[in-house]
């Protein structure tokens, strides 16, 4: 009986454990956003005066709203093109056996392999050559290399699970690939599209080297790079009050975000890995 | 796997009809449904040829010559003069090193804590949705934020890392967690296994509740003790997505670039192999030499897959088969 009790607490304090592990830097960035000036360097685990004046800096002293909406925009236009173009692709992969495919597979899964700066030279060139240095465009074709493989991959494995009843009546109605997929495909794969979009989201969302590398002003920078070249106000201010606020406004969204959609997330996720 | 395709069976059988009228009609449909597909991917694979095949082909090209990224158009052609560089400075190999160091130790405890938290979270009790939410978190948020989080919890003056050190009698100085080589090796390699454990965590999670319960009756019953029944079961059964997660994140830990670059910088102790390439790349603006580095780095992981796949015997590609 005591032996059952004490693994029961060994249990718990493990869960503890794991949970104050994963959560414990989110509380220390937000204890830390509320303390300004001589407080930051003094560790108190909860602010004796909070202040919000941290947040308020990081919206005056430089265009963090500006860089949020520019990650915005990046992510949801390059997750919008790669659902987009995938779709087709998905179908043909995941429902038509063909030559090549296997191959095409192959080539797609590789390139969602690649080295980010073993296209670095080459995009560059070319993001320079048509004009897309240091706008938010550039940013967006820079960011298909990593949304168009991923989307791709895991969408097919969904279109793969679809049951094979649903195209069998429409073959047998007569009705041609273009038709079963708009027709009959799309409008049961919302759910297979919300999680796919949402991960993809998420990876255009955290992307840096591009952004880092791609943009220039300040103005056009996104949220990763704005945050990690965060600069005080002076050369000798510490800015880590502002960078936490920073790190607070961004995660915050996407904590709810997780919390919410978790079961899309979880099956898109295993969908393009366990499944794969 | 038992389940066989019988929409593959059926079309097979129907092509195998020599001479028949079936047949003939099978083949043309076959035809007809690879140009349908081809068409289909026609549009995915012209953006992949321009945003991956294109930019890749201009690096390795970019590898064989002197080109400066002040001005891209001008350049030499001097074959393998910067790859031969490259192979003679000991910075670079100290940077393979380093990269494939860090792959094995963070991968390995991201494997290790993934196991011990998906078996935890795996036990039947309240509240399992919340706290397999809380575990997703560190997942979410952007590299750079993890790193910046980390960062100022371990810095060197005002760090609460040191602090608590410091209050519980373990260390009686502070440590320079970001400066000295070992523990700014050791702190990037803690907050890779922080961020990237709740992907190895999700992934066995996900293996761990197909298993029959039936099985774990039975050895209840005959009283095998559960670190056996773990060994001899529960670990052969999920192999194969712990062998696909530990392929897909030891990839992606190869080419670790964001938390390294914010956390420590240059600092040689940390450099990797993209790390590296970049410095070379737009610090130094040596385009050709950076582009060899980072071809080098390409074929690395590229020999990396491709010995992965062939001895794992993991047949990523072909999912439809595996089934």
């Amino acid at each position: 009986m005591i032996r059952k009790r004490l693994g029961r607490l060994a249990f718990y304090l493990l869960i503890a454990g794991i949970i104050f592990y994963a959560v414990f830097p989110f509380y220390w960035a937000i204890v830390s956003s509320l303390k300004t000036g001589t407080s930051l360097f003094q560790v108190e685990f909860w602010p004796s005066n909070p202040t919000v004046a941290n947040y308020v800096a990081l919206f005056e002293e430089q265009p963090f709203a500006r860089n949020i909406i520019n990650s915005l925009v990046v992510a949801v236009v390059a997750t919008g093109i790669s659902l987009f173009l995938s779709v087709t692709s998905a179908y043909a992969l995941g429902r038509i056996r063909f030559r090549g495919r296997t191959s095409m597979l192959m080539i797609i899964l590789s390139v969602s392999m690649f080295p980010q700066i073993a296209v670095l030279s080459g995009l560059f060139e070319l993001i320079r050559a048509i004009g897309l240095y240091d706008t938010l465009s550039g940013l967006v074709l820079a960011n298909l290399i990593l949304t168009l493989p991923f989307v791709t991959w895991v969408l097919t494995t969904f279109m793969r699970e679809m049951p094979r009843e649903l195209e069998q009546a429409a073959i047998v109605d007569g009705a041609n690939d273009w038709r079963i997929l708009t027709r009959v495909f799309l409008p049961i794969m919302g759910p297979a599209l919300s999680a796919t979009g949402l991960l993809a989201f998420i990876l255009a969302w955290n992307e840096f080297m591009f952004a880092l590398t791609f943009t220039l002003s300040t103005e056009q920078r996104t949220v990763p790079v704005a945050i990690a070249l965060i600069s005080g106000a002076t050369a000798y201010e510490l800015p880590w009050g502002k960078v936490m606020a920073a790190c607070v406004i961004v995660t915050v969204p996407l904590i709810v975000l997780v919390l919410v959609l978790q079961r899309y997330i979880i099956s898109g996720l295993t969908a393009g890995a366990v499944k794969g | 796997m038992p389940a066989a395709q019988p929409h593959s069976a059926a079309r097979n059988l129907v092509s195998a009809m020599p001479g028949s009228m079936s047949g003939r009609v099978g083949r043309t449909l076959e035809q007809q449904r690879t140009r349908v597909a081809w068409l289909f991917v026609a549009p995915m694979l012209a953006a992949v040829a321009l945003v991956a095949a294109w930019p890749l082909a201009r690096t390795i090209a970019f590898s064989f010559t002197d080109a400066y990224l002040s001005d891209l158009e001008s350049w030499a052609a001097i074959g393998f003069a910067n790859y031969i560089a490259l192979f003679e400075d000991p910075l670079w190999w100290q940077a393979v090193w380093t990269t494939l160091l860090f792959t094995v130790t963070s991968v390995g405890l991201e494997t290790l804590f993934g196991l011990a938290i998906a078996l935890t979270l795996n036990a039947h009790m309240p509240g399992r949705g919340l706290l397999r939410a809380a575990v997703l978190i560190p997942w979410a948020i952007p590299t750079v934020i993890s790193a910046k989080m980390w960062g100022w919890m371990l810095h060197d003056l005002y760090g609460v890392v040191n602090a608590a050190l410091l209050k519980l009698g373990l260390i009686d100085a502070p440590w320079a967690w970001l400066a000295e080589p070992r523990l700014a090796f050791a702190a990037v390699v803690a907050v890779d296994v922080w961020k990237a454990t709740p992907f190895m965590t999700l992934l066995i999670l996900a293996a761990l509740q197909v298993l029959p319960k039936e099985i774990y009756q039975a050895g209840k019953v005959d009283g095998v003790p559960p670190i056996r029944m773990f060994l001899r079961v529960t670990l052969p059964l999920i192999r194969p997505a712990l062998l696909v997660a530990v392929i897909f994140r030891g990839l992606d830990a190869m080419r670790v670039f964001d938390v390294i670059y914010v956390l420590t910088g240059n600092n040689p102790a940390t450099t990797t192999m993209s790390v590296y390439a970049r410095q070379q790349l737009v610090d130094f603006q040596d385009v050709g030499y950076g582009s060899a580095a980072a071809t080098s780095l390409f074929l690395i992981v590229a020999i990396a897959t491709a010995i992965v796949i062939t001895v794992g015997r993991v047949n990523v590609s072909a999912t439809g088969e595996r089934r």
